[in-house]
């Protein structure tokens, strides 16, 4: 059962939250922008087998590194769950009639929000930096995509946070996660130039159907089809609402 | 109907039995104790009445909802203040309000009636717009009972309100306390370690010890199942006569000389102490200073579990809130 008012609730706290934390926008964001910045404007001139030479590397990362970005700030949602768990605010939640579909959903949707923010944040930077932003219609349908990666990933952090109860533990092992996926993913390079085993393993990981997505909206090019990894966005991310909801009804609150 | 009948709860972790078969029952508007050390499943008992833990055994009917089939119905009846700090220290005290009572489903209206209310109940009207994380300790706690009422639960929980409070400030939360137990008709049922907490507050104590109930009556009663109150004399002439004089009557219960000076135990000394004067003049016999003492509860819980009680300010857990508080601020 959905309580429409319950997830409302959770999603403008996150969101208020969000707007009074400044530094936690500015730490969320560094990372991706020096990658733009650095690699982008570093690489700018290369060129390598699987990259189309009428669009040129800085084009080709810009999808990547929003990618990124939405990976690690929605992997690292699930640390406010645990700050919430640490500060007691989780029991209060539990404590109302509020239903727990409706709590993680609500969990989700201001997580999911947050992560878009910064996505388009680096989306606005790259534009400032030379990217060629595409027209509104393909913008807003990578708005679509950046919903789905968001939601698969926030969703492991939440199943992360139902098992593990401290700040560290997850962090660890959220880097030890979100590196691999991230490099595995093709953000940086086509996927298609890694060596056979590896190459494999890109096929298993999410983020890489999603940057794939991205550019398929964003500059035109992409190896799979737009359909295709739409496709798999979508039933992963639900399947990944499903379990975490599962993971959160059994999880110990207290 | 009863506010909550429990019959039998038991909650057991692993090996360990936390609560063994535990039976009592709290009237509607009562405000009920459970005192007792740290450890002996207090915490636990309001833990499984809250719906956070499934117990082991035994049932337990909170506002005529059974806990195991309407655990809904439960969270909607009732409202819970934690031992450990709940509140959101990123959002203001008006927010964190707010939110609790869209949470319960009260409309705009009703809830902008409701919070005014609330925190005037408190005295947290002129500091509702500032974060929370500027509050003091004694402010978080009476905004955590503001945030309790909102909903106007028919059951409140509260757990060790006033554990690490200063003094003021606990007397003042417990003046809310009793307030809002007159004001709203609320049953109210607390856990605390502190002896004078319970005396001051409950109607009925029980006094639970490794996860048992070993005594439950009002806070009188139970002082009352001890020997008395207790009259010290200091005789000036033979003490043994006036020990044998005062002996025969029916309302002392002991006597014990103790060389120049006799100890009373006696009934109702308010009203019996004038008769002690009146025997010992009929005797001849001089009564040089006296003094006297009331059983506390701390003699009970002493008489009953052979140990005073163990003084440990705030949980393990809260103290490693408080250490990573502190590396978040560096």
């Amino acid at each position: 059962m959905i309580q429409g008012r319950v997830v409302y609730v959770l999603w403008r706290r996150e969101i208020i939250k969000y707007f009074r934390a400044r530094s936690r926008i500015a730490g969320a964001i560094g990372m991706p922008a020096f990658m733009l910045i650095f690699q982008g404007m570093g690489f700018r001139r290369v060129e390598f087998p699987g990259l189309p030479e009428s669009i040129g590397y800085f084009q080709y990362l810009v999808p990547g590194i929003i990618g990124m970005t939405l990976l690690f700030t929605a992997a690292y949602a699930g640390m406010s769950v645990i700050m919430d768990k640490q500060f007691g605010f989780l029991k209060e939640v539990m404590v109302t009639p509020a239903s727990r579909v409706s709590i993680v959903l609500g969990m989700i949707s201001g997580s999911a929000t947050t992560s878009i923010i910064q996505a388009l944040i680096i989306m606005m930077m790259s534009v400032l930096l030379g990217f060629r932003l595409p027209y509104l219609p393909a913008i807003l349908s990578s708005v679509v995509i950046m919903v789905l990666i968001s939601m698969i990933f926030i969703n492991i952090g939440l199943i992360l946070s139902s098992v593990l109860k401290d700040f560290h533990g997850f962090s660890t092992v959220i880097n030890f996660i979100a590196f691999p996926l991230f490099l595995l993913s093709g953000a940086l390079f086509p996927v298609s130039n890694l060596p056979a085993p590896l190459r494999i393993l890109s096929y298993f990981d999410p983020l890489t159907y999603g940057v794939d997505a991205l550019r398929g909206v964003l500059i035109g090019h992409c190896e799979f089809s737009i359909v295709l990894d739409v496709c798999i966005l979508l039933t992963l991310s639900v399947l990944m609402v499903c379990a975490s909801s599962y993971f959160f009804q059994r999880a110990e609150t207290i | 109907m009863s506010a909550i009948i429990i019959k039998e709860l038991t909650k057991k972790f692993g090996e360990f039995t936390a609560v063994d078969s535990v039976s009592f029952s709290v009237e509607p508007g009562e405000l009920f104790g459970l005192l007792g050390p740290n450890g002996a499943g207090k915490t636990t008992i309001l833990n499984m009445l809250t719906t956070l833990l499934l117990p082991t055994a035994g049932d337990a009917e909170i506002a005529g909802y059974d806990l195991r089939r309407d655990p809904g119905e439960v969270r909607n009846s009732i409202g819970i203040i934690f031992q450990d700090p709940s509140l959101d220290i990123g959002l203001t005290g008006r927010e964190n309000l707010e939110f609790h009572a869209m949470m319960y489903n009260i409309g705009s209206d009703e809830r902008k009636k409701r919070i005014r209310e609330v925190l005037d109940v408190v005295g947290l009207a002129d500091k509702a717009d500032i974060l929370v994380e500027n509050y003091s300790g004694g402010m978080k706690r009476r905004l955590e009972i503001a945030r309790g009422l909102i909903h106007y639960p028919k059951v409140l929980f509260l757990d060790e309100p006033t554990l690490g409070l200063d003094a003021q400030t606990r007397r003042s939360i417990w003046g809310h306390i009793r307030n809002l137990n007159r004001n709203y008709g609320t049953s109210v049922i607390l856990t605390t370690h502190y002896m004078e907490e319970a005396d001051y507050l409950c109607d009925r104590i029980a006094i639970i010890d490794h996860g048992k109930i070993i005594a439950l009556d009002t806070p009188s009663g139970l002082k009352n199942c001890l020997r008395g109150d207790c009259v010290s004399l200091t005789i000036e002439g033979r003490v043994e006569l006036i020990a044998a004089a005062l002996g025969e009557k029916e309302w002392v219960k002991e006597i014990v000389p103790n060389g120049k000076t006799l100890d009373v135990i006696l009934s109702d000394y308010g009203k019996n102490i004038p008769y002690i004067f009146q025997t010992a003049g009929n005797l001849g016999i001089g009564i040089s200073s006296i003094n006297f003492s009331k059983p506390s509860l701390e003699d009970v819980f002493l008489r009953l579990t052979g140990s005073i009680i163990r003084e440990q300010e705030g949980s393990r857990q809260s103290a490693r809130r408080d250490r990573m508080r502190r590396r978040m601020l560096r």
